[in-house]
C-alpha cells in the first residue's frame, strides 16, 4: 500500500502546484489578494504532500519492498540504514522525486517568507514557481515514476552502485539538487519581475538570499563530490573537468556572477537588466546540468542514471524555460533603463568585472563541455575535451579575475579612489610577491605555480587587507561589532584564495609512483619508507575485502595506514577504499590495486601537497555564504521593509 | 615544504627514463584518453590497455620524440578523440577561441554602462548601508 499512497500523494502535489500555478500567475495579473492567498496555500499542500510522497519513498527504501522497481534496482537487505535511505536518491526517478520535492518546499518558503516584495511580484513569482514543480513532477510521475511496481516481486534488491555508497555521496545529491533548484527562485522571480515589467532594488533584494543559498548548497555539494573522487576513485585527483563535474559547475560560476550582481542591482538600481537576464541563466544552466546528467548523452564516469527518451523530456523542459524566459527577457528588457552611470574604478565597476569574468568562464565551460557534442552531432567527428583545455583557458581567465578581486570591496559606489586602494594593497602586493619568488626560487616551481600561489596570496592578503580597513573604522577591539556581512566577503574571497594555493599546489607539485610489493618488502617515497605489512581478507555487511596495512617511517616517526579493496558480489564491481596520511604538508595517498595470483600487490603511491586546502578553502566559501545568509537575515529583522514600492505593499494585507 | 617533497625524485617505473623525461611522460599520461575507458586518462585508468600505452608513450619519450610528435603519433593511430587537449584545427577553432569571442562580447555589452569620470556623480561611500548594519 505504501508506494500507492505515495504515488496518490504526489498526484495530489501535482494538482495543487498547478493550481499555484495558475492562482499565483492570475492573482498577479489581476492583483486579487484572494486568489494570492489562495495560491500561497496551494504552495503548502504541494510542499506537504510531497514530503508526505518522499517519505514513504524512502520508507519503502529503508523497509526493502522490492516490489517497487527502483528499490529492487537500487537497494538491497544487507545494506547500511544510512545507504537504503541515500538510495532514494542514488537513482533516477528518486532524484528526480527529490528535485520536485526541494522545489515544492522552496515555493512554500516563498509563500510564507514575502519579506519586502510587492504583492503581485511575489504571487507571480510563486505561480512560475509552481508550474515548474508541476513540469517536473509532470515528468516525473509520467516517464520516470518512483512508485512504480514488479510483478512478481524479486526476492534480493540488485543493490545500491558500491561507488555510491559513501556518506559524502549520500549527502553530494541532496546538496547539489538543493542548490540546483534553489536557483529556480531567482528564474521564478525574475520571470515575474519581467511579467510586472520592473525590475528595481526591492526585487534584487528579494533575489539575493535565494541565490546566496543556492550558491552556498552548490559549493558544499561539488565540494562533497569532489572529495569523494578524491578519496574514492582511487587515482589521487578531485576534479577532472569531466562534462558531469562541468554541469554542476557551470550553474555555481552562474549563481557567484548572479550574488554580485544583485548587490549592485540593489544598492544602486544598476545592472538590472543584466541580473535578470543572469537569473534566467543560471536556472537554465542547472536544467542543462540535469539533462547532460540524466540524458546519457555523455559518457563519464559520473554518470549513473541514463536514459535518452528521458533525456528528450528534460530537454523540451529546458527549451522551455530557457526559450521561454530569454524571449520574454527580449521582449522586456529594452524598458528597462539603466538609472545611474559609474565608472570603471567604482564598486560597481569591479562587480561588473567580476560578472563579466565569470559570465566569460561559464560560458567557455560550456564550450568546453557542449563542443564535443555539437562537433560529433554536426559533422561525426569526435573530439576530447579535457583539462589541458581547461587549464589553458578558464585558467588565465581566474587570473585576471583574481588580479582584480581585492580592489572591488576597497572601492566606492560610483567612484572610487583607486589610488587609496592601490596605498592600501601594497602590503597584499608584497606578501603575493614574496610567495611567488619563494615558490620560484626556493621549491623551484614553474612560472604558473609561481603564479597560481602569488594569486591566491593575494586574495587571502587582500581579504585581510579589507578586514583591516573595516576594523579600523570601528576602532580597535570591536572585530565582533563588525558587520556580518563583512565577515562573509571575508571568509569567502579568502577562502577562494586558500583553495588556489591547494589547487596550484596539488596540481603541480603533486608527486606519484607505482610499487609492487609482496607484505614485508618496503619502497622509498618522497622521503618515507613504505612497508606493506599484511594484506588480511574479511567480510563486511555487503562486500569482501582485501584490507593491506602498511607502515610509513619518516625521520625516525612510524605512522600506520590502511588501505582496501572492495568487491561488492551482489552489484558485481570493486570499489577502492583509499589509505589517506594526512600531514601539514599535504597527503600521503594509497591506492591497492587488484593482484593476480601470488604476483606481488600492485600499490598506487601519489603525494600531493597542500591539497587539504583545496577543501579547507572550499569549505571557507561556503562557511562565507552561510555567514551572509546570516547578516541578510540579520538584515531584514534590524531593517524591515523600507524602500519597497508603497504602491504595492498596502495590496494583501 | 613542499621543497623538501620535490628533493625526492618519483620512483620511476621504467628505469631507463631521465627525472625530465619520466616527468614529461606523467604530464603526457594525463593528456591521452584511455581508448576504452569512460572519459579517462591513462595515467588514471588501471586497464591492460592504458598500461601498454603508458609504456608506449615511455618508449617515444626515450626515443627522443617531441610532446608534440608524441600527441600525433597517438592521434594518428587511435583519432583525435584520444586526446583531451583538441589539437586546433579549422573545425575547433571556434572552440579554442571561445573565451576571447565570449570576452568581446561581454566587453562590447558592457561599454555603453560605463560612463567618464567627469561626469560620473559624486562618490558615496558605502560604509554605512543598512546592509553592514
Amino acid at each position: 500500500m505504501i508506494p500507492e499512497i505515495g504515488a496518490v500523494l504526489a498526484a495530489i502535489a501535482l494538482a495543487a502546484s498547478i493550481a499555484q500555478a495558475w492562482l499565483g500567475l492570475w492573482g498577479g495579473h489581476k492583483n486579487d489578494a484572494r486568489l494570492q492567498a489562495a495560491a500561497a496555500a496551494a504552495a503548502q499542500v504541494s510542499a506537504i504532500a510531497l514530503i508526505g510522497a518522499f517519505a514513504l519513498l524512502v520508507t519503502a527504501f529503508v523497509q526493502s519492498d522490492f516490489s517497487v522497481a527502483i528499490v529492487a534496482g537500487n537497494s538491497h537487505i544487507d545494506k547500511p540504514l544510512i545507504y537504503k535511505v541515500a538510495g532514494t536518491w542514488g537513482n533516477h526517478e528518486g532524484s528526480m522525486l527529490l528535485w520536485c520535492l526541494v522545489s515544492a518546499i522552496f515555493a512554500a518558503i516563498l509563500a510564507v517568507a514575502r519579506g519586502g516584495m510587492g504583492a503581485t511580484l511575489w504571487s507571480r513569482a510563486l505561480g512560475m514557481q509552481g508550474l515548474l514543480t508541476f513540469a517536473t513532477l509532470l515528468y516525473t510521475l509520467v516517464l520516470s515514476n518512483p512508485f512504480a511496481r514488479l510483478d512478481p516481486a524479486p526476492f534480493e534488491g540488485r543493490d545500491l552502485n558500491p561507488l555510491l555508497q559513501d556518506p559524502a555521496l549520500a549527502l553530494h545529491p541532496p546538496m547539489l539538487y538543493a542548490g540546483y533548484v534553489g536557483l529556480s527562485i531567482p528564474f521564478s522571480l525574475a520571470i515575474a519581475a519581467l511579467l510586472e515589467g520592473k525590475v528595481d532594488q526591492a526585487w534584487a533584494r528579494a533575489l539575493r538570499p535565494w541565490t546566496l543559498a543556492a550558491w552556498t548548497l552548490l559549493t558544499i555539494g561539488i565540494t562533497l563530490g569532489s572529495y569523494w573522487a578524491y578519496y574514492e576513485l582511487g587515482w589521487g585527483g578531485w576534479w577532472f573537468w569531466d562534462p558531469v563535474e562541468n554541469a554542476s559547475f557551470m550553474p555555481w560560476l552562474a549563481a557567484a556572477a548572479l550574488l554580485h550582481s544583485a548587490i549592485v542591482t540593489e544598492r544602486r538600481g544598476s545592472l538590472a537588466a543584466w541580473t535578470a537576464l543572469l537569473a534566467i541563466l543560471a536556472f537554465g544552466l542547472s536544467l542543462l546540468g540535469a539533462f547532460l546528467v540524466r540524458s546519457g548523452v555523455l559518457t563519464s564516469v559520473h554518470a549513473f542514471a541514463v536514459d535518452p527518451e528521458r533525456g528528450l523530456a528534460i530537454l523540451a523542459l529546458l527549451g522551455a524555460v530557457v526559450g521561454g524566459g530569454l524571449l520574454l527577457f527580449a521582449w522586456r528588457a529594452p524598458r528597462l533603463g539603466e538609472p545611474h552611470g559609474f565608472v570603471l574604478s567604482s564598486r560597481e565597476g569591479a562587480l561588473l568585472l567580476n560578472n563579466l569574468g565569470l559570465a566569460v568562464a561559464a560560458g567557455t565551460v560550456l564550450a568546453g563541455t557542449l563542443y564535443p557534442l555539437l562537433l560529433d552531432a554536426a559533422t561525426g567527428e569526435k573530439i576530447s575535451v579535457g583539462p589541458p583545455f581547461f587549464d589553458a583557458t578558464f585558467g588565465p581567465l581566474m587570473a585576471v579575475l583574481f588580479a582584480i578581486l581585492p580592489f572591488g570591496p576597497l572601492l566606492a559606489w560610483r567612484r572610487g579612489d583607486t589610488a587609496d586602494a592601490v596605498k592600501r594593497l601594497t602590503a597584499a602586493l608584497l606578501a603575493a610577491l614574496a610567495a611567488a619568488l619563494f615558490v620560484l626560487g626556493v621549491v623551484r616551481g614553474p612560472i604558473v605555480s609561481a603564479i597560481g600561489i602569488g594569486l591566491g596570496v593575494w586574495l587571502i592578503a587582500g581579504a585581510f587587507v579589507y578586514l583591516g580597513k573595516r576594523w579600523g573604522k570601528a576602532g580597535a577591539g570591536k572585530a565582533l561589532a563588525l558587520p556580518l556581512a563583512v565577515w562573509a566577503m571575508v571568509l569567502a574571497h579568502a577562502g577562494l584564495g586558500v583553495f588556489t594555493i591547494g589547487a596550484v599546489a596539488e596540481r603541480v607539485f603533486r608527486q606519484e609512483a607505482t610499487a609492487q610489493l609482496m607484505p614485508g618488502e618496503s619502497t622509498d617515497f618522497v622521503g618515507r619508507r613504505i612497508t606493506l605489512q599484511s594484506v588480511n581478507g574479511f567480510e563486511g555487511p555487503n562486500y569482501l575485502a582485501q584490507q593491506a596495512r602498511l607502515t610509513v617511517e619518516q625521520n625516525g616517526r612510524v605512522q600506520t595506514l590502511v588501505s582496501e579493496i572492495r568487491r561488492y558480489p551482489v552489484a558485481g564491481s570493486t570499489t577502492t577504499e583509499v589509505g589517506i596520511l594526512s600531514g601539514l604538508s599535504g597527503d600521503l595517498y594509497v591506492a591497492l590495486g587488484a593482484r593476480t595470483g601470488d604476483d606481488p600487490w600492485i600499490l598506487r603511491l601519489y603525494f600531493n601537497p597542500l591539497v587539504h586546502l583545496v577543501f579547507g578553502g572550499a569549505a571557507l566559501m561556503a562557511l562565507g555564504g552561510a555567514v551572509g545568509l546570516a547578516a541578510l537575515a540579520r538584515r531584514r529583522v534590524l531593517v524591515p521593509v523600507v524602500e519597497t514600492a508603497p504602491a504595492h505593499a498596502s495590496v494583501a494585507e | 615544504m613542499i621543497g623538501m617533497v620535490l628533493a625526492f625524485a618519483i620512483a620511476a617505473s621504467e628505469p631507463e627514463l631521465s627525472p625530465q623525461d619520466e616527468a614529461r611522460a606523467r604530464a603526457l599520461d594525463s593528456e591521452i584518453r584511455c581508448v576504452q575507458c569512460v572519459n579517462e586518462p591513462i595515467a588514471q585508468s588501471t586497464s591492460d590497455i592504458a598500461e601498454d600505452m603508458r609504456g608506449l608513450i615511455r618508449e617515444r619519450v626515450a626515443a627522443g620524440d617531441s610532446d608534440a610528435d608524441i600527441r600525433g603519433f597517438f592521434a594518428e593511430r587511435y583519432g583525435d578523440q584520444v586526446l583531451f587537449r583538441p589539437p586546433l584545427r579549422q573545425e575547433t577553432l571556434l572552440l579554442w577561441l571561445s573565451p576571447i569571442v565570449l570576452g568581446l562580447i561581454a566587453l562590447l555589452c558592457a561599454a555603453p554602462l560605463m560612463r567618464r569620470r567627469g561626469a560620473a556623480s559624486e562618490p558615496e561611500d558605502g560604509q554605512f548601508d543598512p546592509e553592514d548594519r
